[in-house]
Order: C-alpha cells, then structure tokens, then sequence
C-alpha cells in the first residue's frame, strides 16, 4: 500500500501511509483506538475506497473496490461485527453470494468445510445454526469464509477482543498453521502480548500516521508502547486539588454479563469520591459502558454491590433501582453517556424538548412546562456558546460539539451529586474540548463526584486525580493522576497490573 | 489508476432536515399532479374535457346544502379515525386495527341500544354506551399491545386479525338481531322511540358528530404536543434506550398509548351508530380504519394537515361519486381516485427524505420540481 | 352426519386461492417486504382474468377454443398483479416509503379497480343481476382431471379439480423447494434476514427485492383468478371476493413461512371457512359465523406463542417490514 490517504469529512483517518504486507508473514498492526488501522485494513478488503494512494499486489497496481473484488485478489477480512445470518445453518453463511456452478450442495461444501477444517485445525459444524453458537465460533465461521472463498491474505480485526483467554489459544495455533500453509495473515490489535505471541513483524499507527515496523522477536514491549502512544504531550488542563474529598459511591465486587452471557464486569471495586474527578482507562469495550450504565441503574447487575454515600455517611444501595427510582432516592445522578443521540438526547426534537427530558415530570400537572426548560436552554446556549440557529433547533442539526455542550449542559443543570460521563469529547474540537474540561473542573470544585471514562491518555494524565484502569472487565490498577506515567498506563491497559506493580 | 472514478451515476443520500417551506411545497406540487392525473383518467373514461369534470367533483362535494353536511359527515368519521390513529403513530406503533376497534364500539352501542332501549332513558343508553364503546375499543387495541410490550409480537400482523375477529363477532350479533328475520340486517334500530340515540342539534342531524370529533382533535392536539403523556410517547417513538435513561417505562407508555387509540376508535363507532347510521353492519367502518392510518402517516401528527387530507380525500370520493353517477360509471371509481392521490403523495415523501446527487455535481437536482410525477407513477 | 367426503373436496376449494395468496406473500416476506397490497393484488388479478376472458368471449363469438380461452386470461392475470408487484416495488424498494402504508394503499386501489372494471363490465353486459357471467371459458378452468368421476372416494377427494387448483399445489412445493434447497432461495432469504450481511456477500438487493416482490405478486394475483374462474364458476360479483387476501397473510403467519405447510394450512383455514355448513342442522345460523373467526384466532394464538417461545427458525424475517439503505451501516 503505498500513500494512502483517507478522509471522513474534516476527520483525516489515514495520511499518506505506506505499508508492506510480505507472503507467508504474520503481521501485527498496532495503534491505539482511532490511530486508522481498521480504515486502512477495510481500503484492503473493499469496504472503503482511498482518497489518494495506491495498492499493489505482486507489484502490479489494483482497484479494489468492494469485498467482492478483493476476494477476486486472494483478500478477506474478518471484522469486529460478524457479518452472519442468524437463522443460517454455518455452511449456508459460508457459500451465502457465491456464484459456483451448479445447483446448491450444502453436503459437498459441508464436506469442503470440513476439509478446511482439518487442514487448520478449526472446529466447525456446518449444520449448526448461527444463533446457538458461541461468539468464538461465530468467529470461526467468518474465518472458514474466508478461506472457503480461497483468500491467501486474511485480515483479523481485533479477532482476540471477544475471545477467553483459551479460545485465544486456539486461534492462534490455527492462524499459525496458515502461516505454515503459505498464507498471510494481518492481526489488527491493541494488546502487546499478542503482537509478542503471534506475530513476525509488527506495524504501528498513530493518529491515523504510519510510525514505522519491528521484527517482532527484535523488540520489547516498552518500544511498542513508545511508538504506540508517542511522547507525553503537555496539554496544560488545570487541575485544581480536590478539596475535602470523601466517598461518595462504593463499587464493591461488581459483576456484569451482557445478553449474551459474556462477562463484561469481573469483581470490579472501587470508590468515587466527591470533589474529584476519577478517570476510568482502558481499551473501548473493556467494560466501562457497563460500569457506567450500573451505576446509572441501567444495567443489570449479576453481583456485587453500589452503594451511595449520604452526607453524613450513611449508605444506600443503587443495585435494582431504575433511573426513576434513584432519584426518587433523592441522589441526584447525572449521567452523559457515550451514545449522545441514541440515549442522552432525542434527535428529532429542539433544544428545549430536550432540556425537559429529565425534569418533565415535575409539578403536578398533567401539562408539560416548557417555559423552564425554554429558559434552561436559552442559558446553557449562552454559557456554553452553544452554535445553534435558536432553541427550537432539532438537536440532530447541531454539530457533534454542540450537541455535546447541550447533553453536559442539561446534565450538569440539576446540580448534581455524582457525574458520570463517557467519551465526553469524543469527535469534538480543541476549543469545544476544553469547554467541556473546564465544565468538569468546575463540577469538581463544587463538591461534585465526576467519573470520566476517556480514550486520550493525554488528557486523562492531566484532568483527573486518580485513573482507574479497567483491563477486559477487571481492574488492572488505580494510579493517582498526578504521578501517573503513560507508558505505564497504557501498559496495564493491555494487561492485568501491567506487567509490573503500580500500587 | 484505470477504473478511478467508481462513484455509481445516481447517489441517494439521506437528507437531514428539510424545512417544513420547501416539504410543503413538494406535497402540494404532488397533490397538484396526481390531481392533472386523476383529470386525465377521468378523461379516458367520460370523454369529457378535464374542466367540467372537478366541477363535477366540486359539485359532487359541495354542491347542496345536504351534500355539505354529507361531506361533513364523511370527514369527521375519517377525522377521527386519524386521530385515533396518531399516538400510536407517534410512538411507531402499527395500529392496523382501526377497522375492528371501530367496530367493536359501534357494536357495543347497538347492543345498549337493542337490549336496554325501553327499559331505561335514553340519556342513560346513550352514557353507558359511550363509556361502553371507548373502553371495548381500548381493550380490542390494548390486547396486541399488551403482548408487543412483554413478548414484541409483531403488532401489525396481531392487530390485523384483530379486525377480522371483530367483524365475525359482528355478523354473529347481526344475525341475531336480524330484523326482519333472515335478511341479513339489523335495519334501523329504535326507529319509533329513537332511544340512544344522539340528539340533533337543531335541525342539524350531524352537527353534533362534527363538533364532538372537532373536540376529539383539538385535545389530541393538546394531549400530543402539550402533556407529559404526549411528551412520554414522542420520546418512546424516536428512541426506546433514551426513554429507558430517563427512567420511562417504555411497556407502560406502549399499553397506555394504544388504550388511548383504540378508545377513540371505539368512540368513533359509537358516533356512527348512536349519532348518524342508528344500524350496524359489518362493512361500517368500510375501510376507513386502513385510510385512517395513511391520513395519520402523511400528516405527520400535524392536527391541521390530518384535517385537510381527509377532506381532500373526501371531497375525491363524493366528487368521484357524482361523476359515476353523471356519467353511468361505477361507484369504485373514488377508490381508484384516492388510490392514484395517495400513491402520489406517499411517493414525494421519498423527496422530502432523501437528496438525489447525480455523479460530477453536487448539486441536488430539481427536487421540488420533480418530485410530484416522478413520485407517483413510474 | 359429518360428511368427511364431501367436507374434504370443499374445504380444497376454498384454501386454493388461500395457497395462491400465502406462497405468493412468503416470497414476498422471506425477501424483507411486508406486502399488505395483497388483497389488492388478488382483487387485481381476478379482474384482470375476468377482462382478458371477456374480450375474449366477445371477438370469439361463440366459438371458444381451449387454448386461447385459458391462455388470455391467464396472461391478462398475471400482467395485472405484476403491475401491482412493479408499483409496490418502486415505492418500497427503490423510493424506500413505508411498507406498511403502500401495502395499505394498494389494498384501497386494487379492490376499487376491481370493483370498478366489474361494475363497468357488467353494465356492459346489460345484465340484469350485478354479475357477469362467463361460463364458456370457465368451463375450460374448472375441469377436472379425467377419471375424476370414475374413481370414486379417490377420484371425488384428488381428481376433482380444475388445473389451477394443482397449480397452485406445484407452486407451493416449487417454492418450498427453491428458498430452501437452492441458491437462489438462501439468497432470498439472506436479503429478508439480514441485507446488509447479504449485501457484503455481493448479493443484489435490490434485484432480489424486485423479483420476490413481482413474483409473489403474480403467484397471488392467481390465487384471484382462480377463484372467479374456477371456484366463482366464471360469475364476477363485486365484493364477492371478500376478506380472502387477509385470510392468505394470515396464513402466512400461521405456516410460519413455509410454503409446503401451506398446502395443509390453506385446507385447513377452507376447512374452518366452510365448516358451518356442515355442522349439525338446527344449530343457529349466527353460530356459523363464529365459526368463520376461527382461522384469525388460530393465527393470532399462533402469533403469540411462537412470540413467547421465541424459537428462531419460527420468527418473521428479521428485517421485515424495513428499507435498506447500504449508507444506513
């Protein structure tokens, strides 16, 4: 691939990247979320198309513009979402848009299935039905796919991310076994380890840049890390000292599972403590939606307990209570979660609809009041210097920045006790970015118990004064902000304690 | 680079917003050619120039002071079924049951009507078939919603059979009530004592309908735009996980909504049978509970566009009527009508909603004045 | 005395057009498009039948030819439906309108074009009773296969039918056959289940659409056909159809899109439609049309427990009822 540019509107997710990709290799491409490696590996298999730049394959340059054709170059790619057919028995999912000759044999591509099988050692019933397998099948599935339709290079995008630590294993003795046949094979990661385990050669991306490649075996995991998260950046975010903090919320043994019964939250403990921020850290899906939404009274807790600290020291308990009923409790919580117009907001309704979704019930009239959320939205435009054509706007037309300061601003309007917020600068600008900082900061000094789930190591470094660092579910370690190192961080990150104790 | 430029020709995006100026202007252009269409067709048929046949129509809709009130009539039952229709619309819930919520309560109003008249004032017949009649349709609406809220049946499929249910159970009454014995008619009942049924304002026999759905309208408006529950049910329409993070009870706003609906549905009933047709059959809503829906659907909850389409359409069939009869066509000539004006406007819908780009420039292409023949017919 | 023999033949008759409806809108559904314009394409069809066969009636003259007499309406037939099949198409799939509301509309407009032409043809005819009446071609549709009346029970219950009645039956089992065998058919399926799965693989969709939406059309639009020229013995009444295009969507559900469980189901629903008149005399006559409830509450008991038990095979489509657009991913 050679100068690869690509752009989503004002977003540059991939300047001028060059890459290699050698017969027969195990390559791992590193970068943390947002650093372009998944657009980069899609312009690969078809998905997207490049800006600028080139591919080659053998040397020859290629236009590769749907999966169809590049399975036509040997390319497939299996993505974080399975591209399944649930109601689909394996084998269906598996010819599903081949055009073979002649009639349908589900027995003879069954047969071909299981050839593929034992030849890699996978484990696949090509009558089973989508729906009753594990998500680790599923995988495999997409990866006989694949192969079925005879790819000579398979990209993995963080195939590990869903996987138990033995269903790791086993896909790794498989992915070597094709490297063994002759195959190539491209794993887009985040974790270390793995890049260490599996791969010959490793790539990394920053912010949507090419770094530079390693022979695996020729580095460590401390260059890795280097390349991966660049140089502490100095982003001069105040960070006043928390004045009198004391506990608020005491997460105690916490465990989640999602519908599909993995475990999202193993044993989490932890204590929020008002007047501070408290950051929360890790790969995107390693549980702090599910934190966060436990807390909110969102989710459906398996065990553990959360409990809200009163004042005067007394403690109530959150679990089973839904929204409504923590504030009946009398707790105010706010909460801006990472889907701002699929959960925080509505879309299609102006500003001042918006600022009445959490306090339209009161009074007891059966009317809504809009003139208070009328003026509450006026003032939230006008603090934040929200950009918007007038408060009966639908939300939808706003910019992400500002649909941000108006979701912030509601939220922290009901003075709130505790504030939980996810992402909450995520795909904003610089300015409305510190906007959002500085709200947060002013939160904490009154008293306010802020939880920030971030992304930025930067940013988290500088704006909170403890970092909680969550790692595939479980606590990985509770650094204090101020002496926090990135590296290190962004170690445990990628593995429980990070490799060498903080605490 | 050989094959650089693989942009397909035509590119359909979704637009964003469009303002209410330009939609307004893309539906009456619509309506505009569906109507030149419906003029042509008319023309196949009768010979006649396009001129003389919507004075046809007009006279067909306004002509007499009786016509008036006919028309009247006919818009308020189809009024009010839209109405009953929105909230649930509101909420994205297909509450294809009009039909049999409708018929539910106007039998329920013949039954007090049949079995009580005699035996109690009429203003009693007419108290308790009123309140009878809103709630069976509540309950013949609520049943499907109940199962969406706990199990997600699919609503459009349950409520549906619903209908049919109703109109069996209408036959089997109809049957029993028959009068004369074996014409298959209940035929007017309470003729000499008129109990139950609705009183004449003045003269005016349908007045008293008009004003009472007018009401109907005027509150949903409110109910819809100005209360919590209003409030609750536009939230759980645009996004179940937010009505949830705001601690709505999204099962309970769905029942709520659809008791409300199929109440109105029931009234609707009840106002054909206590206030203008003082019989039942199984054909009485006639369709209506469908057309219903489409009026509700390309009003967009908007109160004042509800009331303008169904009297358009109204207006189109009564018109369509007198034009069978002018020119010895048949009487489902409206329905064909109505057919041509819906597709029409359920068509420039597609140009409200999506921006068509042709390949090499950006510039959306003459959208407004395309969209109406290009919407309908293809 | 239940007469099981002469029960059976007319419960057939009645779940015929049934089966020609319910094949046609699984193909329909199993592609993603909830097709409600069904009762108006069947309406649809029937007419256009009952057109082709009167024009035909009218320049034969009195010398009617078998070919010619079933050919004409049969095309006039299924280029109606297919007509139907194109508009919903358009509005649907291409300009991505609710479903639900073009399904709702067509019913409106297929039942009045079919009343409409009805009525129009019947005054043609100066008739004095609000039918028309075309017995000579129908004589070709309705009948039966030889040896009909010679076989006895056998005959009575398998052979005693016209042509389309085994059309409609190959039809049903084609169909069970191509969605479920062949590769066609498990892209069909792909594109109701999951477009944007199917469209990864390189499946059209659009295309896919188009053909199960024409085709289902055109499957129901003979189930119309049938019944004016068979069943109706060619007698066109308006509104004689009824609420049989309701009966096939119904239908659906409660074979849980299989079309080769139709066959029975579309006996059974005729089985349930005519099973007052073979109840005991001396019964009411009103409980007979409690009797004609039957087939909307077994499909609606149906509904809700293949929605409680949730068992996927049994579930709609999953994307029933719902435009792709790809920019939507």
């Amino acid at each position: 691939m050679r100068n690869i540019t690509k752009t989503f509107g004002t977003i540059v997710a991939n300047d001028d990247v060059s890459l290699d990709i050698y017969k027969g290799e195990i390559l791992s491409l590193l970068g943390e979320n947002g650093s372009g490696k998944t657009t980069l590996m899609n312009m690969l298999s078809g998905i997207y198309y490049p800006d600028a730049g080139q591919i080659l394959i053998n040397g020859q340059p290629v236009t590769i513009s749907s999966p169809r054709e590049a399975f036509e170059y040997g390319i497939g790619m299996i993505h974080q979402h399975f591209k399944l057919v649930d109601v689909f028995s394996a084998a269906e999912n598996i010819v599903l848009g081949l055009e073979e000759e002649g009639r349908l044999d589900l027995v003879r591509a069954g047969e071909r299935i299981r050839k593929i099988c034992d030849t890699y050692g996978f484990d696949v019933d090509p009558t089973q039905k989508i729906y009753n397998m594990s998500v680790s099948q599923k995988q495999t599935v997409e990866i006989v796919k694949v192969l079925y339709r005879g790819a000579d290079i398979l990209i993995l995008d963080e195939p590990t991310a869903v996987l138990t630590p033995q269903e790791t294993e086993r896909l790794f003795a498989v992915l070597r076994n094709m490297k063994k046949d002759g195959k190539t094979v491209v794993i887009i990661t985040h974790k270390l380890h793995e890049v260490e385990e599996i791969s010959d050669r490793v790539a990394v991306l920053r912010k949507g840049k090419y770094i530079g490649d390693m022979i695996t075996s020729q580095t460590n995991a401390q260059e890795m890390t280097n390349m991966m998260v660049g140089r502490e950046v100095s982003l001069n975010i105040e960070r006043p000292e928390p004045v009198n903090p004391r506990p608020r919320i005491r997460v105690d043994g916490l465990t989640v599972r999602s519908a599909d019964n993995v475990l999202k939250l193993d044993d989490v403990t932890f204590t929020v403590n008002s007047g501070e921020i408290l950051g929360i850290a890790g790969i995107s899906g390693c549980g702090q939606k599910e934190l966060l939404e436990s807390i909110a009274g969102l989710q459906k807790v398996e065990s553990g307990t959360i409990s809200f600290v009163n004042n005067d020291g007394s403690e109530e308990s959150l679990i089973g209570k839904d929204p409504l009923q923590i504030a009946e409790m009398g707790v105010s919580l706010s909460f801006v979660p990472e889907d701002r117009l699929g959960m925080g907001l509505v879309g299609s309704m102006d500003l001042t609809d918006n600022m009445m979704l959490r306090s339209f019930r009161r009074g007891r009239s059966v009317f809504t009041d809009r003139k208070t959320p009328k003026k509450l939205a006026e003032k939230v435009v006008d603090e934040l210097e929200v950009n918007t054509p007038g408060v009966s706007t639908p939300v939808r037309r706003l910019s992400g920045g500002n649909v941000q300061k108006v979701l912030v601003g509601r939220e922290i309007a009901s003075s709130p006790t505790v504030l939980l917020s996810a992402y909450a600068v995520r795909g904003l600008d610089i300015n409305s970015s510190y906007t959002i900082y500085d709200l947060l900061n002013q939160q904490k000094k009154d008293g306010v118990a802020v939880v920030y789930v971030g992304e930025d190591l930067d940013v988290l470094l500088e704006l909170c004064d403890r970092i909680l660092v969550l790692c595939s579910g479980r606590v990985s370690g509770i650094v204090p902000g101020k002496e926090a190192d990135k590296n290190k961080v962004g170690l445990m990150m990628t593995r429980l304690g990070g490799g060498d104790s903080d605490e | 680079m050989s094959k650089a430029n693989r942009e397909p020709l035509i590119h359909i995006t979704k637009r964003k917003e469009m303002d209410w100026k330009q939609a307004w202007i893309i539906r009456v252009i619509s309506i505009v050619c569906a109507l030149i269409v419906c003029a042509l067709v008319t023309m196949v048929m009768t010979g006649q120039d396009p001129l003389s046949i919507f004075g046809a129509i007009l006279e067909g809709a306004f002509g007499t002071e009786r016509k008036l009130w006919i028309l009247g009539k006919e818009t308020a039952v189809l009024l009010c079924v839209s109405v009953a229709m929105a909230p649930a619309f509101r909420m994205k819930f297909w509450n294809l049951g009009g039909e049999g919520q409708m018929l539910i309560g106007a039998w329920l109003t013949a039954a007090c009507m049949i079995y009580l008249g005699g035996k109690v004032p009429s203003v009693v017949i007419i108290l308790i078939s009123l309140i009878g009649a809103i709630a069976i349709g509540a309950v013949w609406a609520g049943i499907p919603a109940f199962f969406k809220a706990k199990w997600n049946t699919n609503e459009v499929l349950f409520t549906l059979m619903m209908n049919y249910v109703a109109i069996q159970l209408v036959a089997y009454y109809i049957i029993i009530w028959e009068n004369p014995k074996g014409s298959f008619n209940v035929g007017i009942i309470n003729q000499s004592t008129r109990d139950g049924w609705l009183p004449y304002i003045g003269s005016f026999q349908y007045l008293l309908n008009i004003l009472v759905v007018a009401a109907v309208t005027v509150l949903m408006y409110v109910y819809l735009q100005y209360s919590k529950h209003g409030y609750e049910i536009a939230v759980v329409g645009e996004s179940q996980s937010t009505a949830r993070y705001v601690g709505i009870k999204v099962d309970r706003v769905i029942i709520r909504t659809l008791l409300v609906s199929g109440g109105i549905c029931g009234l609707c009933g009840f106002l054909m049978v206590a206030g203008t047709d003082h019989t039942i059959t199984t054909t009485l809503a006639g369709g209506r509970g469908f057309l219903g829906i489409l009026v509700a659907w390309l009003a967009q909850f908007n109160s004042l566009a509800m009331v303008l389409v169904s009297l358009l359409l109204c207006v189109m069939s009564r018109g369509a009527g007198e034009i069978s009869t002018d020119y010895g066509l048949n009487q489902s000539f409206g329905d064909i009508l109505t057919g041509i004006i819906l597709f029409f406007i359920i068509g420039s819908e597609f140009f409200i909603n999506y921006r068509i780009n042709v390949r090499g420039s950006d510039k959306v292409i003459k959208e407004a004045k395309s969209a109406g023949p290009e919407g309908g017919l293809h | 005395m239940f007469d099981l023999f002469a029960f059976i033949p007319r419960a057939i008759v009645q779940g015929i057009p049934l089966l020609f409806g319910c094949t046609g809108e699984t193909i329909s559904e199993k592609a993603g498009s909830l097709n409600l314009g069904i009762p108006g394409v069947m309406y649809v069809g029937g007419i256009c039948g009952v057109i082709g066969a009167f024009l035909y009636e009218q320049s034969a003259d009195g010398n009617v030819q078998a070919f010619p007499a079933i050919a004409i309406p049969l095309l006039a037939c299924l280029a109606g439906s297919l007509l139907m099949g194109l508009l919903f198409s358009v509005l649907t799939i291409t300009l991505r309108v609710n479903q639900n509301v073009v399904g709702l509309a067509m019913t409106t407009f297929g039942v009045g074009i079919g009343n409409f032409f009805g009525g129009s043809l019947i005054k043609l005819t100066g008739s004095d009773v609000p039918s028309i009446i075309l017995s000579s071609t129908s004589a070709y549709f309705s009948k039966t296969l030889p040896f009909a009346h010679s076989t006895g029970i056998f005959g009575k219950l398998v052979l005693s039918y016209g042509f389309l009645a085994y059309v409609a039956v190959i039809i049903a089992i084609i169909t069970a056959y191509v969605l479920k065998r062949t590769r066609v058919g498990l892209q069909l399926r792909a594109v109701g289940e999951n477009p944007a799965t199917a469209d990864a693989a390189g499946v059209n969709i659009t295309k896919y659409k188009y053909m199960a939406t024409c085709i289902g059309c055109m499957i129901a639009g003979l189930g119309g056909l049938y019944y004016v020229m068979d069943y109706a013995s060619g007698v066109w009444t308006n509104d004689a159809f009824g609420d049989r295009g309701w009966l096939a969507i119904a239908l659906v559900i409660f074979t849980l899109w299989r079309p080769n469980v139709a066959i029975f189901g579309s006996f059974l629903f005729g089985g349930l439609c005519i099973l007052y008149l073979f109840i005991p005399t001396g019964t009411e006559m009103a409980v007979k049309e409690l009797y004609k409830m039957l087939p909307y509450v077994v499909t609606i008991i149906v509904l809700i427990l293949t929605g409680m038990r949730n068992k996927r095979e049994n579930q709609p489509p999953e994307s029933l009822g719902l435009p792709y657009f790809r920019e939507d991913r």
